[in-house]
């Protein structure tokens, strides 16, 4: 008798709606289709807004690269000036800020991974780096500002050097925290075993099995203020003559494309565009080589 | 004797432990003191523009360094704009890039394009600038901008935020720009906390029939959906300070804007432009610090948020 009222069609049910059910299967594979597109579609866009980064700089670039440009100073509009000073003064920021920030990320992240597992405040640390690693640059150039220029009375090159350290810190802590926590819990006890204290189990196990982990993270801290530009404009200013003086407003790069991009003159545009393509590709190729030592080291 | 010697050899081993303990805590102090101090010294930097104007800094749009006149309502309102709309544009564009990456892409691709979307996030910030200036400003001014105006432009209630002149700049276009320069952040930790669905989950869901959206929609997104919130804030921590790029595109006018194509500014562009132009000491000076405080107070909730949402063992 069942199976007569079933073969009738009059009990509802999706399983016996063969049409409704055909249709609806074929409405699913279809939003299925749908959103698979799309997500095609965004991450293609991605690539596109890379490559369209990537092909502007070289197409603008590429044209003014000359030696010049490595051999002469930032000149008036008109008399053929250079970089050098800029990358110089770059270089020495940079330099200096990710020597300054290194041990210091260095010390924070071992504490909060050796000596700081469930206290109160390695928690309120880890929260505070955080929150560090993504406030707003430009807030660190003004707190800057106001410790280190306004007191002395002038911008110099050591308050850009303190500011891309404030930025090099938080970064440094992330991957020492997170490298020395994958360190298997055999190696450390094998040191201990041996008499070692803790800092020596630390400092000559630890952190050598850690290296390429921490090196990654420093790596990543350059290129990150490598290309800093709001936190310079507050602390060295830059600077359009030759300068090496920490004591003295210092040219640096990314301020010098800021000040050159919106200007009016067009070899200062040019030269703007050279140094996109110097500090991107630089930034860059740091980039690809740290995630290369970190794969090579896993 | 040896009971000496025991001794002396265990004193400088507890030195060197108290010692080497003692400066990795110092040096997690000092990152607590170093975010301390940058409140505190925003605080007092802006403590006279605060004194001077009281809570009216907050609501008052003018911006009047003749007069001596300063109010923060613009700014503010164009960052928070700004930055949602900024979300807006990239949560579903970083959704599809984090699905693609998990779930659609074969294996081998899956690094280069992780690689290639996470570079993105290496570009300076000055770069975007200039790449938003000298590229997408000309394209919205030629083609986005006067599309949109003919086809929104005439619509009842809403109609009226998509008018005004196709100048390129604006608001629009600032927050366009941010889009791209969050999405590496939001795609990566989507993609972070994707990875982490248990595959037995997701195995079920197909072995019921369904479809890979719907394996994403009703087993991945509810398993991992406080995390994602969690990335979305992270996002809107990244876009509500961003400052190079802004300047180069927002058009920079102290004006609450009508229409999204508007002109406006954020706290950290118009930091970056009246800065040099005040001098030490002055209420000009006072006022960007101020606004400095505020944007750290916006970014500080809206990073804790996302902390919070993010932490191991958060996932419910």
């Amino acid at each position: 008798m069942s199976a007569s009222v079933m073969t009738s069609g009059s009990v509802p049910g999706p399983a016996k709606d063969v049409a409704g059910s055909v249709s609806l299967g074929r409405r699913r594979h279809r939003t299925n289709t749908i959103v698979k597109a799309l997500c095609v579609g965004a991450t293609a866009l991605g690539l596109v807004f890379l490559a369209s980064i990537l092909y502007t700089l070289l197409l603008r670039g590429f044209l003014g690269l000359s030696l010049t440009v490595f051999t002469t100073s930032t000149l008036p509009p008109g008399s053929h000036g250079g970089l050098l000073n800029a990358i110089v003064g770059s270089l020495i920021q940079t330099t200096i800020g990710t020597a300054v920030g290194t041990p210091i990320g260095l010390m924070v992240g071992t504490y909060l991974s050796e000596y700081a597992q469930g206290s109160k405040l390695g928690d309120a640390v880890r929260f505070v780096s955080d929150v560090l690693l993504s406030a707003p640059s430009i807030l660190i150039g003004l707190f800057v500002y106001a410790i280190a220029v306004a007191p002395f009375g002038g911008f110099t090159g050591i308050a850009g050097c303190i500011a891309l350290a404030v930025i090099v810190i938080p970064i440094v802590v992330r991957t020492t925290e997170d490298m020395l926590r994958l360190i298997p819990v055999a190696l450390r006890e094998a040191a201990v075993a041996l008499g070692a204290p803790k800092w020596k189990m630390i400092v000559l196990v630890c952190y050598p099995a850690a290296k390429q982990g921490i090196v990654t993270g420093v790596l990543l801290a350059v290129a990150r203020v490598a290309g800093e530009t709001a936190p310079l404009l507050f602390t060295s200013l830059g600077n359009l003559n030759w300068s090496t003086s920490l004591a003295k407003p210092m040219a640096s790069l990314p301020v010098t494309i800021y000040q050159y991009a919106g200007s009016a003159f067009e070899d200062w545009v040019q030269l703007a565009w050279v140094g996109a393509l110097l500090i991107t590709f630089g930034v860059l190729a740091i980039n690809i080589v740290a995630r290369y030592v970190l794969r090579d080291g896993k | 004797m040896s009971q000496a010697i025991a001794a002396s050899a265990k004193r400088p081993t507890a030195f060197g432990d108290a010692l080497f303990a003692g400066l990795v805590k110092a040096a997690g102090i000092f990152v607590l003191l170093l975010l301390g101090g940058i409140i505190v010294v925003l605080f007092i930097g802006g403590l006279p523009a605060f004194r001077q104007f009281g809570f009216s800094f907050l609501t008052s749009a003018d911006w009047d360094p003749v007069q001596e006149v300063y109010g923060a309502a613009v700014p503010i309102f164009g960052t928070l704009v700004t930055a949602v709309l900024a979300l807006a544009m990239a949560v579903p564009l970083a959704f599809g890039i984090a699905f693609y990456l998990t779930e659609l892409a074969p294996l081998w691709f899956r690094r280069p394009v992780g690689t290639a979307i996470e570079l993105l996030a290496a570009v300076p910030s000055i770069i975007y600038g200039m790449w938003g200036f000298f590229v997408i400003v000309p394209i919205m001014a030629e083609y986005v901008q006067p599309f949109i105006i003919d086809n929104l432009g005439e619509l009842p209630l809403i109609g009226d935020f998509f008018q005004g002149p196709p100048f390129g700049t604006g608001i629009f276009t600032a927050a366009m720009i941010l889009s791209v320069m969050i999405i590496p952040f939001i795609a990566a930790t989507m993609r972070d906390v994707f990875s982490t669905v248990p595959a037995v989950f997701k195995e079920s869901a197909y072995g019921l029939g369904c479809t890979t959206w719907e394996v994403m929609r009703s087993v991945v997104i509810p398993y991992t959906r406080v995390s994602v919130v969690g990335g979305i804030m992270l996002g809107l921590g990244r876009a509500l300070g961003e400052t190079m790029a802004v300047t180069f595109v927002i058009g920079n006018t102290n004006r609450i804007a009508t229409t999204i194509f508007g002109p406006g500014n954020t706290i950290a562009s118009i930091v970056a432009l009246e800065f040099p132009e005040s001098q030490s000491g002055s209420l000009k000076l006072s006022s960007l610090l101020a606004l400095g405080f505020i944007l750290f107070v916006i970014s500080f909730i809206v990073l804790a948020i996302s902390r919070m949402l993010l932490k191991p063992g958060a996932k419910s």
